[in-house]
């Protein structure tokens, strides 16, 4: 009789997992969106083959929240199957390109680590004949540090670091980052929990270059940044969500595109570009040399900078947007939105993060673990991880001595 | 005998669920949360309920890792039994506490490190066969199966030990064949550690990330991975109704497997106290 059982359970979870497929499907969103010439999709020579996409999670319009779904109406006009998996961050996107283990059709990873993909021959030339949209995308975002001639990226998005603060703790209206470092505030300030966004914050202040590799300067920006240590609440990365929305800390230095995320839960916060600058990238789609279907991918580039899906894109995400037929639309909600499009002025001493090199990479990491453990504590862990194990040891030496001494008497 | 429980006794107990079960209820109360926020309760609503049904990719995702799971804790399943037999009949005991040691060593194993070698290993088994881009289902379902012998080989031993040893061979001598012994008087005694080995492996696929991630390929991903990487942004609340449903399936299955077995074994209980009068 048992036997039964385990199949009805089994048949249970079936039956309960196809139920949530099967209101899946009538309930996808509207694919509404209009694009223009359909028919250069329609008519693509790759039809029936498979794209694989490797991108930042939640970085798509996916038919979230009356979103368009992209990859979907990607996939009903070309009828191209995209295989849409994420990463995490650009070093893990990186173990995953370098193994070769896996054969990706198209990546967007950030500015920097375009850099050490194209030095590393990792990237393949685009044929921009194959992508009339990159037309569409602002000079600002051509021909940047990574791919000076245009060879092998179209920009997908734009972000950059400023500091969100709420107008109901802060009294003035900060203009630079110093106000992370006041006294004022103390225990109500955050800061990044990664390394290079935080150095980069100290570095601004000292007016350095991000991408200096002289040792001095980052013995600098590492003193700059144990001296704020004490006035500072935590570092964070996504914690910041909670603790700047319930209003329990001050300000936060974050990326522009989360601001309007935090603000929908809070009307008090507000956004400051502060003089010394601060860290702006680029997220590009670029095809690795890995891929097996390149054609299908400059399909795919050219429809996400189709302004329609640029534009649903650009909604979802609300990073800023490198297209400039977007920039027109009237319907885009962020049109003109000072924040997220601010003055050209404000950006003078904004910096593109590099690929530093291994040994300044090593230094940094090791600055950032001794600020968050501060030097000295480091020992007294060692000193109490050894001083358990040493009880530990001479309770059982105690132990095993008790035994044997009682073990005497019984004989 | 009953014993009554002090106080402390309580407190301690009462302590230890809060502990157990606040985020888990956390989590349920905000998937009904009006906003996006996991710190201003808005109001009530199911809004994520119905966002999730629309998100394709995560839909996708989940599809996958119950897909995944169920095909590789079968192959677990029924790779560890076998070996749980050639196990528990070695008669070596030097040979079989080895069996065991080697059995027990990649569960100590950190999952890191079990998911690097394995990469390493597929990507080195492709280009002894010049074949570019190994990692995708197969790699996955390899890894998977792999990771969960061990538990199963491990749920279903003890059974073993519980088990008359003559009853096989009082079948074979009562004229069963081998498999027929194995399948008649065997397998119903140690079914309940079959069972709770199936259901282990079931629920380590499941929430397994660590080694996914480094055999996953560029076609197949599974829901932790894909809830790992909302990096860019905050995780969307439909993450939290969606845990909140698969919490609530797994508590159902588990109670009604609880009863059902109860019941199972109240009934025979009393079939043989029927028998003995």
């Amino acid at each position: 009789m048992r036997k039964y059982i385990a199949t009805g359970l089994m048949a249970l979870v079936m039956v309960l997992s196809s139920c949530l497929f099967a209101f899946a499907v009538p309930s996808s969103a509207p694919n509404t969106a209009n694009i223009e010439n359909e028919d250069f999709y329609r008519n693509n020579p790759y039809r029936g083959s498979t794209l694989n996409v490797y991108n930042w999670g939640e970085y798509i319009s996916d038919g979230g929240e009356g979103s368009l779904d992209v990859n979907k109406k990607f996939e009903e006009l070309t009828g191209i199957k995209v295989n849409y998996t994420n990463f995490d961050s650009n070093e893990d996107m990186y173990a995953k390109l370098k193994s070769g283990g896996a054969n990706y059709d198209l990546v967007i990873p950030s500015d920097y680590m375009i850099e050490r993909l194209i030095d590393e021959g990792l990237l393949e030339k685009l044929d921009y004949s194959h992508i009339p949209n990159f037309k569409y995308i602002d000079s600002k975002y051509k021909s940047l540090y990574y791919d000076p001639k245009d060879e092998y990226t179209v920009a997908y998005n734009v972000g950059y670091v400023a500091l969100i603060y709420n107008k109901k703790l802060v009294d003035e209206t900060p203009d630079s980052w110093d106000i992370l470092w006041d006294e004022k505030y103390e225990g109500q300030i955050l800061m990044f929990n990664n390394p290079r966004d935080a150095f980069a914050i100290a570095q601004s202040l000292l007016g350095q270059d991000y991408n200096d590799t002289d040792p001095a300067q980052w013995a600098a920006a590492y003193d700059k940044l144990l001296e704020q240590k004490p006035v500072v609440r935590a570092y964070v990365m996504d914690e910041v969500y909670n603790i700047m929305e319930s209003g329990a800390a001050a300000m936060a230095p974050y990326y522009v595109g989360d601001y309007f995320t935090m603000a929908e839960n809070n009307d008090d916060l507000a956004v400051a570009f502060p003089k010394e600058g601060a860290n702006i990238f680029v997220d590009a789609m670029c095809v690795p040399t890995t891929a097996k279907n390149k054609g299908a991918a400059e399909l795919y580039i050219n429809f996400m900078e189709e302004p329609e899906v640029a534009l649903a894109n650009a909604e979802y995400i609300a990073y800023a947007t490198p297209n400039t037929e977007v920039l027109k639309m009237d319907e885009y909600t962020y049109k003109g939105d000072e924040t997220l499009y601010p003055d050209e002025s404000l950006f003078e001493n904004y910096q593109y993060f590099h690929n530093l090199p291994s040994e300044t990479q090593t230094l940094m990491s090791n600055y950032w673990s001794d600020l968050k453990v501060d030097g000295s504590s480091n020992r007294s862990v060692y000193i109490g991880l050894i001083a358990f194990v040493v009880a530990v040891a001479g309770y059982g030496i105690f132990h095993f001595a008790r035994r044997k001494h009682r073990e005497k008497y019984y004989d | 005998m009953k014993k009554k429980t002090t106080v402390l006794e309580r407190v301690y107990l009462t302590l230890f669920m809060i502990l157990l079960y606040t985020p888990m209820v956390v989590l349920m109360v905000f998937s009904f949360n009006s906003s996006n926020s996991t710190s201003v309760m808005a109001g009530f609503s199911l809004k994520w309920y119905a966002e999730l049904f629309k998100d394709g990719a995560t839909i996708a995702a989940f599809r996958n890792t119950v897909v995944l799971a169920v095909i590789s804790a079968v192959i677990s399943t029924v790779f560890g039994l076998v070996s749980a037999v050639g196990i528990n009949y070695t008669r070596s005991r030097y040979y079989k506490r080895t069996l065991l040691t080697t059995n027990n060593i990649p569960m100590m194993n950190p999952d890191i490190v079990t998911g690097i070698s394995m990469m390493l290993l597929f990507v080195f088994a492709g280009t002894l066969m010049h074949r570019q881009g190994v990692l995708g289902f197969g790699t996955m379902l390899i890894a998977h199966v792999t990771f969960q012998l061990p538990y199963v080989i491990l749920n279903i031993l003890p059974r073993f030990r519980a088990m008359d040893g003559y009853l096989t061979e009082a079948a074979q001598d009562l004229g069963c064949t081998p498999v027929q012994a194995f399948f008649k008087v065997t397998l119903p005694q140690i079914r309940p550690g079959v069972i709770a080995g199936a259901i282990m492996a079931f629920t380590l696929s499941l929430d397994d990330f660590v080694i996914s991630y480094f055999v996953s390929g560029p076609e197949f991903q599974t829901l932790p991975i894909r809830i790992y990487s909302m990096t860019k942004k905050r995780v969307t609340p439909d993450m939290y109704a969606l845990s909140t449903i698969i919490f609530l399936v797994m508590l159902i299955l588990l109670i009604a497997l609880n009863v059902i077995q109860n019941r199972a074994e109240n009934g025979s209980l009393r079939n043989r106290e029927k028998v003995a009068k």
